[in-house]
């Protein structure tokens, strides 16, 4: 099981921002190892933002996503205190979920 | 998937039935965005996944920086202003597969996202946004003094 997300949700006006930090290698799969071997590629593929059931962001990622992803959103229609769920799926079927308080 | 003669049949015709019908356009048929269609090689076949050809639109705006230290971590955004935006695609046009993340953006979300992308030299970062079925683009170049797909 990989790391939790850090996940920060804030309200401001109507517009909620909400700012992730997953925890991945998200290796392309074109880098070598010293030995020379091809390093087998491993990645986020999906990524799905949930708010009170409905879905408020889906992503798709490459191999060209950074190191440990960070994604920011904003969406409107939440107040303080609700809860933002977010997804990840990686290219080898693992995920993982998190959620955070609206603050 | 296995698939037989039989289900070949069905969904083509269900697919060309819904096409007649005029419920899909054939644009948007040929613009399933799939994971497969992140790993294409070209900008050109990119835009082809993503649906064709875009215009370019200043209503679009791609937040990049001018120059990034570490080619591994630039922080790329785009925003839209315009109405009804409900996709948005980054394309680093000189990585080994330049499409590279692509947000779908449902009604009450704001067309403002932001990630962190890899990149192997100075390259032109494209933003494709999907407003009301059309497709719109802009550029910003980014100069990366140390890349970030060497290994």
């Amino acid at each position: 099981m990989a790391d939790p997300m850090r996940i920060r949700a804030a309200l401001a006006g109507d517009e909620t921002t909400v700012r992730v930090l997953m925890s991945h290698p998200m290796e392309t799969g074109t880098r070598k190892d010293a030995a020379g071997a091809t390093i087998p590629a491993h990645f986020i593929k999906d990524v799905e933002a949930t708010h009170n059931g409905k879905s408020v962001l889906k992503a798709m990622f490459s191999g060209s996503v950074s190191q440990n992803p960070f994604l920011s959103f904003k969406f409107k229609g939440a107040a303080k205190g609700d809860k933002v769920t977010v997804k990840w799926t990686d290219n080898k079927g693992a995920s993982r979920t998190d959620e955070a308080t609206i603050a | 998937m296995k698939a037989t003669r039989r289900d070949a049949i069905k969904t083509t015709g269900a697919f060309a039935t819904l096409v007649s019908l005029g419920i899909i356009t054939q644009a948007q048929a040929n613009a399933a965005v799939t994971h497969d269609s992140f790993a294409v090689k070209s900008v050109e076949d990119a835009l082809k996944a993503i649906g064709g050809q875009a215009a370019s639109s200043d209503q679009v705006s791609v937040v990049s920086p001018d120059i990034a230290e570490n080619g591994a971590v630039v922080p790329v955004g785009a925003t839209s202003k315009l109405a009804n935006t409900t996709e948005i695609y980054l394309i680093v046009e000189k990585n080994p597969t330049p499409l590279s993340a692509g947000f779908m953006i449902p009604a009450g979300t704001v067309a403002d996202v932001q990630t962190r992308l890899k990149m192997g030299q100075s390259t032109n970062v494209i933003a494709i946004v999907k407003a009301d079925g059309k497709l719109y683009s802009a550029t910003k170049e980014t100069k990366v003094t140390l890349g970030g797909c060497g290994g």
